[in-house]
Order: C-alpha cells, then sequence, then structure tokens
C-alpha cells in the first residue's frame, strides 16, 4: 500500500535515498527526450518542434492515469498523496512571470539542469538567474507577501472543483491532448525548421 | 579517435510516458510529485542562513523555511532529487554522445545576446517560480498528475504567457 513513506514501509532516511534514483530517472528522460535544448524546447512556441507539448502532455496523463489504476487496485492512498495548495492569484502571477522566464530564457528549471548536466553554458547562466530571482523573491518578500497569500482556494482537485469524477476529469484531459496532438504535428509539418 | 555521432532524441510519446511512470513512482514512493525550483529554494536559504545569520533569521521568507523544514534546508527530499537530475542528463549525455560545452542559439544572434536573455529568463523564472509556489515540474506537471486546480493553473498561466510574447522575442530563436 502506497505511497510507501507515509504508511512506514521505508523510512525517511530511505526516502531521501530514492529521491536521488527518481531524480536520476528524470534528468535522463529529459535529456533522452531533448529537452537538455533550448531552441528545441522553444520550438514549441513557433511550431517548428513541439516536443514539449507531447513529453509534458503524454507525462501528466500517464501519471494521472497510473494513479487512478492504481487507487483503483487498492495500491495507492489517494488522500494521502500531496495535492499543491492553489492560491489563485499568485498562481496566475507566477505562471505569467514564468512564462516570460520561458520564451526569453529557453529553458524551466529542471530542464536548466538537465542541460548544464550536458555542457550548455546558457543552461548555467540560465541557472545562475534561477538563484538571483528566488534571492529577490526572499529579500522583497514583505512587499508582496499579501499578493502571494491572496486568494486561497484549500487544495481542490480540479474534478471536485468542476463537480465531475475523477475518471471522466481525467478523459476530458486525453481528449484535449489528443487534439492538441494532432495540432502539434500538423504545425511542425507547417513550420519545418532542419538547422537547430 | 573515431568521432561519435550524436545519436538521435527519444520518441517523445515513448519519452512522455516514460517522464509518466518517474511522475507516478515518486507519488506512490514518497507521496508526492517531482520539482525543480524547490531544491534552488533550499540552496537560497542554507546560504543566506550561513552567511548572514542574523539577516536569515529577521526574515520572513528564511525563517519560515526553517520552520516548515527543520534544521537543515539542504537536507531535502528536492535537494536529493534535484541531484539525481544532474546525474541523469549526465549519464544520457555520454550514452547518447551529447556532452560538449556549447553556448546553443540562433544563428541570428550572438552568444553574448544569447547568455544576457538566458541570465533574464532565469531571474525571471525564478522569482515566478516562487509566486507559483513550484515550476513547470513542480506546480504545472506534477500538479497535473493529481488534478490540482492549482496545477491546469499554473500550466495554462506559464505555457499562455509564453505563446503571447513568443512573436516578441522570435529573433532569440526563429
Amino acid at each position: 500500500m502506497g505511497p510507501l513513506v507515509v504508511y512506514e514501509v521505508i523510512t525517511e532516511n530511505t526516502n531521501l535515498f530514492l529521491a536521488f534514483f527518481i531524480g536520476i530517472g528524470f534528468g535522463f528522460v529529459l535529456e533522452q527526450a531533448g529537452f537538455s535544448s533550448s531552441r528545441k524546447l522553444a520550438g514549441m512556441f513557433y511550431g517548428y518542434d513541439t516536443v514539449v507539448l507531447k513529453v509534458f502532455f503524454t507525462g501528466a496523463i500517464t501519471a494521472m492515469l497510473g494513479l487512478l489504476f492504481f487507487s483503483l487496485f487498492g495500491w495507492v492512498d489517494l488522500s494521502l498523496i500531496y495535492v499543491n495548495e492553489t492560491f489563485v492569484h499568485s498562481a496566475i502571477l507566477g505562471g505569467v512571470v514564468m512564462g516570460a522566464g520561458f520564451i526569453m530564457g529557453g529553458f524551466c528549471p529542471g530542464t536548466s539542469f538537465c542541460g548544464a548536466a550536458i555542457g550548455k553554458i546558457d543552461a548555467w547562466v540560465f541557472i545562475i538567474g534561477l538563484f538571483i530571482g528566488v534571492f529577490i523573491f526572499g529579500e522583497g518578500y514583505s512587499l508582496w507577501e499579501d499578493v502571494y497569500k491572496a486568494g486561497f482556494l484549500g487544495s481542490p482537485r480540479i474534478s471536485e472543483y468542476f463537480g465531475i469524477s475523477e475518471g471522466l476529469t481525467v478523459l476530458l484531459v486525453i481528449i484535449a491532448a489528443a487534439f492538441m496532438f494532432w495540432g502539434g504535428e500538423w504545425a511542425e509539418k507547417k513550420f519545418p525548421r532542419e538547422d537547430y | 579517435m573515431e568521432k561519435k555521432t550524436v545519436k538521435p532524441y527519444m520518441n517523445p510519446y515513448l519519452a512522455g510516458v516514460l517522464l509518466g511512470l518517474v511522475v507516478l513512482a515518486a507519488n506512490v514512493i514518497s507521496g508526492r510529485g517531482l520539482g525543480a525550483s524547490g531544491a534552488v529554494k533550499s540552496a537560497i536559504v542554507a546560504s543566506v542562513e550561513t552567511i548572514a545569520p542574523a539577516h536569515a533569521e529577521a526574515k520572513t521568507f528564511y525563517n519560515s523555511y526553517g520552520e516548515a523544514h527543520g534544521s537543515n534546508p539542504l537536507n531535502s527530499w528536492l535537494v536529493y532529487q534535484m541531484l539525481g537530475v544532474v546525474v541523469g542528463g549526465f549519464l544520457s549525455g555520454i550514452i547518447s554522445h551529447r556532452l560538449t560545452w556549447k553556448v546553443e542559439h540562433s544563428p541570428k544572434i550572438t552568444s553574448r545576446r544569447r547568455l544576457i536573455f538566458a541570465l533574464a529568463g532565469g531571474i525571471l523564472f525564478g522569482l515566478g517560480s516562487q509566486f507559483g509556489r513550484g515550476c513547470t515540474s513542480g506546480s504545472a506537471l506534477s500538479g497535473m498528475a493529481v488534478l490540482s486546480l492549482g496545477g491546469f493553473i499554473s500550466m495554462a498561466a506559464i505555457f499562455g504567457t509564453a505563446f503571447m510574447l513568443a512573436y516578441f522575442f522570435r529573433k532569440l530563436w526563429i
């Protein structure tokens, strides 16, 4: 029965040890998918390479379905799994600032560490920027604490929020993703680039 | 020495399934999703606590982190996971012959320009990840995996904004 650490199948120290191996899997898959290349990542926003869309949504759907079925089989207790808290205002503000950072910097935090691991100097510089950005947030925290804590909704699942079942929610995400994958494949033919 | 050719990238849908299995493993083993910016936060908190302890004690951002996470900010799940990411990326680079020092940029811009924008983008992403309580990995991907409303909002805001601004930064990429 999972989560293993909550049920004390594994100790807290083993949990931290396994985090390292989960990270290896994460970094390995990101690099194999091409997420160590900023021009490949940015291709998403110009249509010449939609690998971000395909990997991101296939990954999200796989994890959603996995958790749903593991829960049905009684292998994992979903009520014990961490669900991110929702603070509407700062989630939107943060997302907008991150989106601007994405199109300017060409990486997100996870992919920048992956790029740095294979020697991308632009990824190293992006990481320096990340540290500066987090430091600025920490130093100015009192200025934006009110915005940061506004619009708190608890930890709702999107299924609860709209009053539909989890299974139907995942099905709708899969249908939406199928359309987006189709759009992505179309865009790659419409805006091809070979020289990046 | 013979020159090794760079291997092609993995099929994106296969990579997506494998990525999803990693997210699933994190949830089943540790009851949580993946993340990246949280490890940067841990490192910043640890640095400020070491270099300027009185300052860290006085500022809410640093001292509240200590209260929630115990005495050593670096002894955290996300820090070990991010060390793994670097190792995993490096191993992948070795087997696919992609290890090389390089500034990757469009032929239309200089390396210097690319690095200036990489720094600016990093600063914005670092700042935004704190407002968003997680980045593309922690808030958007892992949040969506557990159907978190906040995860879907983060995903839409990050990708929506990047799409809207893409036109203005097109010279950096195409």
